[in-house]
């Protein structure tokens, strides 16, 4: 039995009782990583000293100073830049980059009192399906260590399931935080785009990325999202609306919420078993008084090739920085400036960032830009309209997160197109910008599906008194892996 | 579109900043080649007259007051860079002799 078993409203009662208290909580995760990461792989550096420090600090703070976060031991995905902890977006490129200054939501976290335990590991750059990209370990998954994680934020969403810590940042382009925690069985959401600060976050594809919470429940989703979220300075994308009081909201209550099903997102290559918890689930929905209709989103087969042409042209362009001459790795014995962009950048970088670097500059060089970066910008807008139009009428839209539950390690390293299509469910919620969540909705073979449910333009609240309901309603997020209880 | 040749792969390198053998070169224009076939799907689509979305909110020109505001410290800006000579960045000759 761990304590982070425990929500983090149990956990807040812990420490007022005086049953336990915040350095404990800090040292029980320290114990955790250090009994379970070597099976599980999800750290690459962690903030033992510092954190530590901190938590003996907190623990003199009153009660009454303190807010629900407080004390609470989080992991952030390693593309989130913390001053002074070293971050490397799990690439060659940037061992040993110590960042100057903390990502905007960084700030936040500590400012809600929350203790950063370490970084956690992802595809290269946020690249990947897997973590399989990683260019320093691959992250496995906790209910099966034959199985990845999923990705890019596999070690956010592996660390959380495996009860390493409670809490983990993650990040989102095409998928990247709601497919790992669809495979890892927790609880992951990518808010709308703007919804939370991007400063900070080493970019990838800067019209898509947004960070966002994975945790083991619903409650303590919406209460760190509520903590990182608001307009930033900083980032002049990150959008001025309210931040509502998700948590006040979460009573149970969906009656006569309208719920819409693509039929898009139930077709071809969804497993039996994932169609068939989708349906169990929008049946444990409907039992709460929701309304369930069929809809079609027309545009949703060439999401996939949009989203590569527009990500990959977005990230070969920020991807630009990393040169060799300010930060990070920096090739050895070549003769010009130009020799040392180039070695530098192929010895940096991994395959696959080479590849998608090769792809965004192929669609944005001269001869090409029409024909596939203009193009998929207009594909872009044709997906986006089928969102708008049917949330005209509806107030979610459900399906599965993923195709199938997480594949074995090595299974679709060779095969980029097969790797992709993992994403085909996620994919277009960020062409559009859109907020969803991945909760768990059941087990294929002993692994976790992940029910998606997207949401309107700025109302992760309706997608969260969904979340909150389905879960309320179901057992299925009790569940852990057996890995859990320690060896 | 034709598949991408192996000088075009070692062009679109070049543009990209990255040194590629001839191998890579080789195995880069099969998988881009893939890629770009599956892309050519969207000439399904009618995009006549559609207007292309570079970001899904129109922002523009989001502006601050014009104060100045202190920035890093130049020490702490030089802490990760590799070679330096008197605080300043040290780089290999730009032109060749």
């Amino acid at each position: 039995m761990t304590l982070f078993k425990l929500s983090s409203r149990e956990l807040q009662e812990g420490l007022h009782n005086g049953e336990f208290k915040i350095a404990d909580l800090t040292n029980e995760a320290f114990a955790r990583i250090e009994n379970l990461d070597n099976d599980v792989q999800a750290f690459l550096a962690l903030n033992k000293e510092k954190a530590t420090e901190q938590a003996a600090q907190m623990d003199q703070v009153p009660f009454e100073e303190r807010g629900p976060l407080f004390g609470l031991p989080i992991g952030v995905k390693d593309n989130i830049v913390t001053e002074g902890l070293e971050t490397t977006c799990a690439s060659k490129i940037l061992e040993g980059f110590m960042p100057i200054y903390d990502a905007t939501v960084v700030k936040k976290l500590r400012d809600a009192g929350m203790v950063t335990v370490g970084k956690l590991n992802m595809d290269e750059f946020a690249m990947g399906s897997s973590n399989e990209n990683s260019a320093y370990k691959t992250t496995k998954n906790p209910w099966n260590l034959e199985h990845v994680p999923g990705g890019s934020s596999g070690a956010s969403a592996a660390s959380v399931a495996a009860g390493e810590v409670p809490f983990s940042l993650g990040s989102d382009t095409g998928g990247s935080i709601r497919q790992p925690a669809a495979y890892c069985g927790v609880v992951g959401m990518k808010p709308t785009y703007g919804r939370v600060s991007r400063f900070g976050l080493v970019a990838f594809a800067s019209s898509l990325d947004q960070i966002g919470p994975i945790t083991r429940n619903v409650y303590d989703n919406a209460l760190l999202l509520e903590a990182i979220a608001g307009v930033d300075p900083s980032d002049s994308t990150s959008a001025d609306v309210p931040v509502p009081n998700y948590v006040s909201k979460l009573n149970g209550d969906i009656n006569g919420l309208r719920i819409a099903v693509p039929k898009e997102y139930l077709g071809e290559g969804v497993s039996e078993e994932v169609k068939n918890s989708v349906l169990k689930a929008l049946e444990v929905l409907k039992g709460l008084g929701a309304t369930v209709e069929e809809v079609s989103l027309p545009h949703s087969k060439y999401a996939l090739a949009a989203y590569y042409i527009l990500s990959s042209s977005e990230a070969s362009s920020n991807l630009s920085r990393f040169d060799g001459i300010r930060y990070g790795f920096r090739a050895e014995g070549v003769k010009n400036l130009m020799e040392l962009y180039k070695e530098t950048r192929a010895q940096g970088f991994g395959e696959e960032v080479k590849r998608r670097i090769m792809l965004g500059t192929y669609s944005l060089s001269a001869g090409t830009y029409d024909a596939y970066y203009k193009k998929a910008q207009q594909a872009r807008t044709l997906i986006k309209a089928d969102y708008d139009k049917v949330f005209e009428n509806y107030d979610v839209i459900i399906g599965p997160t993923a195709p199938t539950p997480a594949f074995k390690v090595g299974a679709n390293i060779d095969d980029p197109m097969t790797m992709y299509a993992n994403d085909i469910l996620t994919i277009p919620i960020n062409l559009a910008g859109v907020p969803a969540i991945s909760i768990p909705c059941g087990f294929e073979n002993g692994l976790p599906l992940g029910l998606q449910i997207i949401g309107k333009h700025f109302d992760e609240e309706t997608i969260y008194r969904t979340a909150y309901a389905y879960e309320q309603a179901t057992e299925f997020h009790k569940e852990t892996p057996q890995l859990w209880e320690g060896k | 579109m034709a598949k991408l040749s192996k000088e075009e792969v070692k062009h679109v390198a070049h543009l990209a900043r990255l040194a590629i053998t001839d191998e890579e070169a080789e195995k880069f224009a099969n998988q881009l080649g893939k890629i770009t076939d599956f892309a050519e799907q969207l000439n399904e689509l009618d995009t006549t007259n559609v207007e292309p979305t570079t970001h899904v909110f129109p922002i523009v020109n989001v502006m601050r007051e014009d104060v100045a505001q202190k920035g890093l410290d130049r020490e702490v800006m030089m802490l990760n860079v590799k070679e330096q000579v008197d605080g300043q960045v040290k780089v290999p000759p730009i032109l060749e002799d």
